[in-house]
């Protein structure tokens, strides 16, 4: 696991376009709402949360396909199947690696996100790097999975959106909630918590049993 | 499959239509109106059973695909296929009657109540599982992811269904029935229950029918 | 002989619900160097990329080594080169080696990847990415990665496409190291006189099944062209 890790991690040293794409994109989108909004919505802790989610979806899904694009070129993928490491493993990694880029592009957007919003600073906002790592986590996770059917498919663009997008639901809601209380200040959203990790072990604990009926021909 | 067709293509249909028609009879001349909410309210003999139908359809997607993973049978694969389409019939059916009925009760034709932001979510999981059939092509590849996805899909049910509890509130719960309106509901059920076989089947042989006709289609080419 | 390197029963493989494969059959002892030759969209290379285990059948069974090919430790000895390298074109020789090393947990990695490299003549090229390279030499680095862990069974579609008389000159003398270790190839090809002088057994796979083989006294490349045409033939026209 920690040779694939390496090698993506490798990769994205090299050529530095998935970080750099992923970044750009999600100041993008944050830039497209704040131009979108009157002043007024923006300041509201819903729109900012909502925000934050839907620029780290779009670019998380953008990071999911370049994850399995550098797999398809020269068969690569074939030569992973092939390392004596079940399947399950190779979830894992390429799990890992996005959770980690996607992190990192967050260290990046999230703070910027809350200057352009002009988000009061608070103590409470300590615990956002968390949240945001909680939706990483279930993120990744589905996103993984269906990611490696998408890009062997012939619709790779179409496809990887519709399929993910319903089933993370649930996972979005919670995530915008706690979010939300967290900038506003509220009380401590103990229950969205718990959403949010359910949510990340069952579908870490799925991609990893299930993942070698989508790997294998 | 064989054993089961003569049952399937005899029964099934007069079953269906005699159970429709009885439950058509209870509903426009044997249940009293309610009181509330007057004639309308007599779609939700129709609304609930078509959304417990779907639900099943649903879980018949799971149980198929399951099956399909692993033990490999192609029939198992087209039972899933089938039981999505059965499935989004009725989520649509559900979320049109419901809509019906949302009019002149709530005064708008939607709403994002618990229940209905459930179906609709429900309603695009497997219109994204029937787009990958259609978008992926017909392989065991395709099948095998459609499968992934028909599991997951259910697995998302429960936390999704709390997920969207806990964002709304909690709805009025079910008010006690008069006996004469469980007794359409549950003739009604049965009605949409022996509608929901007939219609898996239909279309399974639709679709075993079809794969046969292309994989003859392909000896043929491969042949000549 | 009880060392078998390949138990394949009645093997097949479905594209799209299309036969590719249907009930292929064989036994490969430890040692020997089958050659297997066949039209284009014969079922070589799927029949290779089964006993690679990156297929699964759709029905029949394999064993590798007398196991079940899914475990992950008979994956270790089995070492494959496809049409595709299956390099990264972003990395260099080095770190695509380095990577594959890693992942079969192999000792002291900078000694062997010199020697790997040196091993297919690329030395002085290890730190250039594969992106800049010739098809040939990306054949090259992708024997070197097959070979990298020293596998037990080596597994080769069609390793002499894209190589020039040098690199095929070398592929011979891998192939002949690796009979001289007791090592079992597998490879499929399309020229005959390559073929035939390498392997000490030949396969005709024709329709997705195996027509014709021998082993021990091949043919000549003449006779064995009449034997090609005729067994591929013959076998198209019993399908009608």
């Amino acid at each position: 696991m920690w040779a694939l890790l390496w090698k993506d991690i490798r990769l994205e040293l090299r050529t530095k376009e998935r970080m750099a794409s992923l970044f750009v994109l999600a100041l993008l989108i944050v830039l497209v709402f704040v131009f979108a909004l009157s002043p007024e919505r923006l300041r509201s802790p819903d729109v900012s949360a909502a925000l934050l989610w839907v620029a780290l979806v779009f670019a998380g899904m953008l990071s999911l396909q370049r994850a399995f694009l550098v797999e398809q070129e020269r068969g690569c993928f074939s030569g992973v199947l092939l390392c004596p490491f079940d399947a399950g493993t190779v979830f894992l990694a390429k799990f890992a690696g996005n959770v980690l880029f996607l992190t990192l592009v967050q260290v990046l957007v999230t703070p910027l996100t809350l200057v352009f919003l002009e988000v009061q600073l608070s103590w409470s906002l300590l615990v956002l790097p968390l949240v945001v790592l909680l939706g990483i986590i279930g993120f990744s996770a589905m996103g993984t999975l269906f990611a490696a059917m998408a890009v062997r498919t012939r619709a790779r663009e179409v496809l990887l959106p519709v399929l993910l997008l319903p089933l993370l639901t649930p996972l979005l809601i919670a995530a915008v909630k706690v979010t939300s209380a967290v900038l506003a200040g509220a009380a401590w959203p103990g229950v969205w918590l718990r959403v949010l990790l359910a949510f990340d072990v069952l579908f870490v604990i799925t991609g990893w049993l299930i993942f070698s009926q989508v790997v294998q021909e | 499959m064989k054993t089961f067709a003569p049952f399937a293509d005899r029964v099934l249909p007069w079953l269906t239509g005699i159970a429709m028609l009885a439950a058509l009879g209870m509903v426009f001349l044997y249940v009293p109106t309610e009181r509330v909410q007057g004639v309308v309210q007599r779609v939700f003999y129709f609304h609930l059973p078509a959304a417990w139908m779907s639900f099943l359809g649903f879980f018949t997607v799971a149980g198929a695909s399951a099956s399909f993973l692993w033990q490999g049978s192609r029939t198992a694969d087209l039972c899933a296929q089938a039981a999505a389409e059965v499935g989004m019939v009725f989520c649509t059916v559900v979320i049109l009657t419901g809509s019906l009925w949302a009019r002149p009760i709530w005064g708008v034709w939607w709403t994002w109540d618990p229940r209905l932001t459930m179906v609709a979510i429900l309603w695009t999981i497997y219109a994204a599982y029937l787009l990958l059939r259609i978008l992926g092509g017909d392989s065991e590849q395709v099948a095998r992811y459609a499968a992934v996805l028909g599991i997951v899909g259910v697995l998302d049910i429960p936390i999704l269904y709390i997920s969207v509890r806990l964002w709304r509130g909690i709805h009025p719960k079910v008010e006690q029935m008069a006996p004469e309106m469980a007794w359409t509901l549950l003739v009604c059920t049965a009605a949409f229950l022996c509608l929901f076989a007939w219609l898996l089947w239909l279309r399974l042989c639709h679709l075993s029918l079809r794969a046969e006709v292309a994989a003859l289609r392909r000896r043929a080419v491969a042949v000549s | 002989m009880n060392n078998w390197v390949i138990e394949a029963e009645r093997l097949s493989k479905t594209f799209a619900w299309m036969p590719v494969l249907s009930g292929v059959s064989c036994r490969i002892g430890r040692g020997e160097i089958v050659g297997i030759f066949g039209h284009n969209g014969a079922g070589k290379t799927t029949l290779l990329r089964l006993f690679a285990t990156l297929l699964r059948p759709s029905a029949g069974t394999l064993k590798l080594f007398h196991h079940d090919p899914r475990d992950a430790q008979v994956r270790r000895r089995v070492g494959f080169l496809g049409h595709d390298s299956f390099l990264y074109p972003d990395l260099t020789p080095v770190e695509n080696l380095t990577f594959y090393g890693r992942a079969y947990g192999l000792p002291q990695l900078a000694a062997r990847i010199d020697a790997a490299l040196e091993r297919v003549g690329l030395q002085g090229w290890g730190h250039i990415p594969v992106r800049a390279f010739s098809r040939g030499m990306e054949q090259r680095l992708g024997l070197a990665r097959a070979l990298f862990h020293d596998p037990d069974l080596l597994l080769l579609d069609e390793p002499d496409t894209g190589l020039d008389p040098q690199g095929t000159a070398l592929l011979r003398v891998i192939l002949a190291q690796a009979r001289s270790q007791g090592k079992t190839v597998v490879f499929t090809t399309h020229d005959p006189a390559f073929g035939l002088a390498v392997c000490t057994r030949v396969l005709i796979l024709h329709g997705g099944v195996i027509v014709w083989q021998a082993s021990g006294n091949l043919p000549s490349v003449e006779t064995f062209g009449d034997i090609y045409a005729r067994s591929t033939q013959s076998a198209s026209r019993m399908e009608h």
